[in-house]
Order: C-alpha cells, then sequence, then structure tokens
C-alpha cells in the first residue's frame, strides 16, 4: 500500500478525535460592476451578481467535505467593500444595501456574507461614512451581514476621528441588539492593515486588488497541534516548535488540496489558503489548551506572550512551506469567547485584558470576542482600538477589534451567543478616561517604517 | 484530475462477518480491493483497504451511505475517503 496505514489512522483521528478541519471556503466576489446611482438597481444588481456567482458553491463544497471525508464548517461570501461600490448611490443610509446582501446569502445558503465594509485608514469619503452611520442598524437588521472598517495601517497611520466614530457606532451596535447580549458587536471588526483576501469572518471582504470571483480557503486545527504537542515526552521548546511545524504542514497541504479541488470544481480561481488555528468552544480545540500544553499553569501568566510567538512563527513556517498560497492572516487566533480554555483563564483570573493586548503584539489578529461591561464608555472602546490599532500600525501586521459591551452585564456576568461564537465573560476595563485624548481627532502620522520607497 | 480510489477504514469492535458484509457491499458496487491491511490495535478491529471505483457510473455518495449504514449494523465505523487526501498530508 502506497500509504502507511499509520498515517492513514492519524488523518482520521486528527478529524474525529481533534477536531480538524476546513473552517471556511469564502468566495470572493467583486461587485465593482454593479454600481448605479438609483440604490434600488444598485441592490438588485448586487443580489443578481452574488446569487448567480455563489449558485453552486454550497452544493460543490458539500460534494467534496463527503468526497474527502473532512468537514467544510463554514461557506461563505466577501465581497467589495460596500462603500466603495454604493458610492455613486443617491440615498442617505446603506441599510437596504445590508438586508439585499442578507437575502442573497440566506438564497445562497451560505453561513456568513462579509463586505459591509469600508476603508477610512487616511480619511473618510461621503460613502464612507454613510455606510459606517449604517453599520449599527444593518447588523441589527441582519442574520449573516458582517462589516468591518480599516481605521489605520502601517503606511497611512491611524485615523483618529474614524477610531472615535467606531467606539459610538459599537455602543449604539450593542444597543440595537441589547435583546440578544449585543450580538451584532460579534459581526463587527475594526482593522489596521486589513487583509485584502481573509476568508475568516468577521473580517472577510473582497479587495480592491482581487480578481472578478475567487476562492479562499481558511483551515483550523488547534486541536490537532493540541493533541501533537500533548504526545511528546518533556520536549524542550525547539522540539515543540519543530512539533507545532510540521503539524502546520500537514494541516495546510490538505487544506490547499481541498481549495483547489473546490475552486476546480466551480470554474473560479484558487485564491490563497489561510492557515489560522481558529479555536472553537469544543474541548482540547483551543489555543489556550495549546500554550498551556508549552507549560504554562494557566493561559495568561507570564510567558505566555513567549509561548505564542513561538507558536504563530512555527505555524506560519510550516504553512509557507507547504503552499505557495498561503495568505490572509495565517497563524493563532485568540478569541476569548470561542475558546474554552481562554475562558477558564479569564474565570480563574489568569487572563486579563491588558495581557491579551500584549499577546496581540506576537499573534495574527488581534482582540477578538472580547465582552466588556455595558457601560464602558464609548471614548474607552475607542481608546482601546487606538491602542490595537498602534501595535498594528508600528509592527506593520494586522490587528482587529471585536468587542462587545454588552448592554446590562458587568464583570462577574457572562454572555452567550451559542454556536462557534461561544461564551463570554465580562472582562473589566480600566476606570480611568481617555476621553480628552480620544476627542481630540486628527490623524496618528504614519510611523518611520512607512517610509520604506 | 481526482484520482478514483478510496481508501476505505473500517474501525470498531472485533465480530465475526466484519469482512465478509463490508466486501459484499464493495462488490455490490462494483468496488475493487487493490490492497488491504487489517490489524487489532488495542483490542480495536483495524481494517484499512485501499479500492478502486468504476470511472463512470460510479455513484460515490450512494455507496458511502451504504457502507456507514452496513458499518452501523455491525457496529463499527465505516469511512470512506478519496485517497488524494491521505497522499497530500503525507506525501510531497
Amino acid at each position: 500500500m502506497l500509504i502507511n496505514p499509520n498515517e492513514i489512522l492519524e488523518t482520521i483521528r486528527m478529524v474525529k478525535m481533534e477536531h480538524l478541519d476546513i473552517r471556511t471556503v469564502t468566495m470572493g466576489i467583486s461587485l465593482r460592476d454593479c454600481s448605479h446611482p438609483d440604490i434600488d438597481i444598485f441592490n438588485e444588481n448586487i443580489y443578481e451578481k452574488i446569487t448567480v456567482n455563489a449558485k453552486d458553491l454550497v452544493r460543490t463544497t458539500e460534494e467534496i467535505q463527503n468526497l474527502y471525508g473532512i468537514p467544510i464548517i463554514n461557506k461563505r461570501i466577501s465581497v467589495t467593500p460596500i462603500a466603495i461600490v454604493a458610492e455613486s448611490c443617491k440615498t442617505s443610509d446603506f441599510v437596504s444595501v445590508a438586508r439585499t446582501m442578507d437575502k442573497a446569502a440566506k438564497e445562497a445558503g451560505v453561513d456568513f456574507i462579509g463586505g459591509f465594509s469600508a476603508l477610512v485608514h487616511k480619511g473618510a469619503t461621503k460613502g464612507d461614512l454613510k455606510l459606517i452611520n449604517s453599520i449599527p442598524e444593518a447588523l441589527a437588521s441582519t442574520e449573516k451581514v458582517c462589516s468591518s472598517v480599516n481605521v489605520a495601517t502601517t503606511k497611512a497611520g491611524i485615523n483618529m476621528d474614524a477610531v472615535g466614530m467606531m467606539g459610538d457606532v459599537i455602543k449604539k451596535t450593542a444597543r440595537l441588539t441589547a435583546d440578544r447580549d449585543g450580538i451584532g458587536c460579534a459581526k463587527l471588526v475594526v482593522f489596521a492593515n486589513a487583509p485584502e483576501d481573509n476568508p475568516f469572518m468577521a473580517g472577510a471582504f473582497h479587495g480592491i486588488g482581487e480578481p472578478e470571483c475567487v476562492i479562499n480557503v481558511g483551515v483550523s486545527g488547534p486541536g490537532v497541534v493540541n493533541a501533537a504537542l500533548r504526545e511528546l515526552e518533556n520536549p524542550n521548546l525547539t522540539e515543540i516548535s519543530e512539533t507545532i511545524k510540521k503539524t502546520a504542514f500537514k494541516i495546510t497541504r490538505m487544506g490547499e488540496m481541498v481549495g483547489r479541488e473546490v475552486s476546480r470544481r466551480l470554474g473560479v480561481e484558487f485564491g490563497i489558503l489561510d492557515l489560522s488555528l481558529a479555536p472553537t468552544p469544543e474541548i482540547g480545540d483551543s489555543v489556550a489548551a495549546i500554550l498551556e500544553a508549552m507549560g504554562l499553569e494557566r493561559c495568561g501568566t507570564h510567558g505566555t506572550t513567549a509561548a505564542l510567538a513561538l507558536l504563530n512563527d512555527a505555524v506560519k513556517k510550516g504553512g509557507a512551506m507547504a503552499s505557495s498560497s498561503v495568505g490572509g492572516l495565517s497563524g493563532a487566533f485568540i478569541p476569548v469567547s470561542e475558546d474554552a480554555g481562554m475562558i477558564e483563564a479569564v474565570n480563574v483570573g489568569a487572563l486579563s485584558l491588558e495581557k491579551l493586548e500584549a499577546m496581540t503584539c506576537v499573534c495574527s489578529v488581534g482582540l477578538d470576542m472580547i465582552a466588556v461591561p455595558g457601560d464602558t464608555p464609548a471614548c474607552t472602546l475607542s481608546a482601546i482600538i487606538a491602542d490595537e490599532m498602534a501595535i498594528g500600525m508600528i509592527n506593520k501586521k494586522t490587528t482587529a477589534v471585536r468587542i462587545i459591551p454588552a448592554p446590562g452585564k458587568k464583570v462577574g456576568d457572562s454572555v452567550e451567543f451559542g454556536g462557534l461564537l461561544g461564551m463570554a465573560p465580562i472582562m473589566p476595563v480600566s476606570k480611568f478616561s481617555s476621553e480628552t485624548f480620544v476627542k481630540r481627532g486628527g490623524r496618528i502620522p504614519a510611523p518611520i517604517q512607512s517610509l520604506t520607497n | 484530475m481526482t484520482s478514483s480510489r478510496f481508501i476505505i477504514t473500517v474501525i470498531g469492535s472485533d465480530r465475526v462477518g466484519i469482512v465478509a458484509r463490508i466486501t459484499t457491499v464493495m462488490a455490490n458496487f462494483n468496488v475493487n480491493i487493490v490492497d488491504i491491511s487489517q490489524t487489532i490495535m488495542d483490542g480495536i478491529f483495524t481494517m484499512i483497504m485501499l479500492a478502486e471505483a468504476p470511472e463512470e457510473t460510479f455513484d460515490h455518495a450512494a455507496f458511502q451511505a451504504t457502507m456507514a449504514s452496513e458499518g452501523k449494523e455491525l457496529g463499527v465505523e465505516v469511512k470512506v475517503q478519496q485517497e488524494d487526501v491521505f497522499r497530500f498530508m503525507h506525501r510531497i
């Protein structure tokens, strides 16, 4: 037999016991040819474009799932940032566009649609402002629509006016979805250096440098890495790094094969493979568990940032060797509510917002799925965003904030979102004000790192 | 082009007739066994087969469903997976 039985059983164990999966197959669709001054015609155009392109997406991914016996958890769509394509519409807001996206996503049978987005890192156009102001109602009145706003890049600096606005937008979104613990905020990401080809939600959009239609694949497998590390007997950190690298390599190879087959069958270009360790609430399928497997008593204690840096780097190295199409975020995610180990670490007092912020310096995203008290002022949320954007800007990496000021909740409570979004304990924020700083507005200039030309 | 070969794994507690019943289903679907290996690991019956399906008329979904339900009756887990998934993961 060409393939060793142990290898076959290893693959089966990864899927069955260790929750290895293709987390998402995301179809990116350009809406640039849909623009029209009449918002109703524009909405018809985008509905048509999305549903025609994605009509076979779900069926095809399900066929591939059955053929290979590898679960494909989510099917998603990302579109060109709506602020760009709807800019010319003569209308006061873009809520109807979000509703049209929601309808198209339901027709296509996908789990989420991303791209209710604006890129305002250096400044906002009229269309950008309309989009940002539409976000709370758009997220409250749709189920599948995800929104993102890029407010900073290494090249442009941080648009602090936009950062200031986003604090208010997040508060309002929470208020409008107060009956569901502010779940609207779980579908809203504020970015620095947002990638144009990220398949993961809530931050996916189809960048303006992307082709007409593309398939991007997100693979996950914290459970597999966790299990591989726990099999090692008293390893040193070099051996740990080596094991993570090998495991990441195998996972990436599988993802690439699946992605290419999906794109071949759909006749759509294959874009990128994003190998991100994205945890789920399942026990063991946890990034915190990996860090603890390295020898930390609890995720969040001293040493956590170093352990996460090792993990993130080894994942990238393994992924980069396995595929020539690695892109998106590719690293480790640390969404608190979606990771049973992180939740536990918060509950026992090992993990704080401040430590999470430090961790985001060395992993692939940022402060993700963090619930804070409902009475947190908007300017404190903006200041949290500003800190995170600064980390992204200076370190030339993507950072993001997805934070939920859960209405009516205080420290000690928790919010339950269900499914992959999980459960979040309310984390305390600083009681000291950042208001004057945030309200100054203007722009934090691009750092010296941007002067590379 | 993808391969028409499958890895079939049967995992569960050992009992009389597993091989006979599984291979009968395969024969009914005109699926040929290219290679077969069988071991008992930690008391768990593990059979791995490399099988080849006829190109044209083969109904993969129906084969998979029938194999799974046969497995259920036998109290074992039967998986039918395209060979490429293992080849890609473990071979460069």
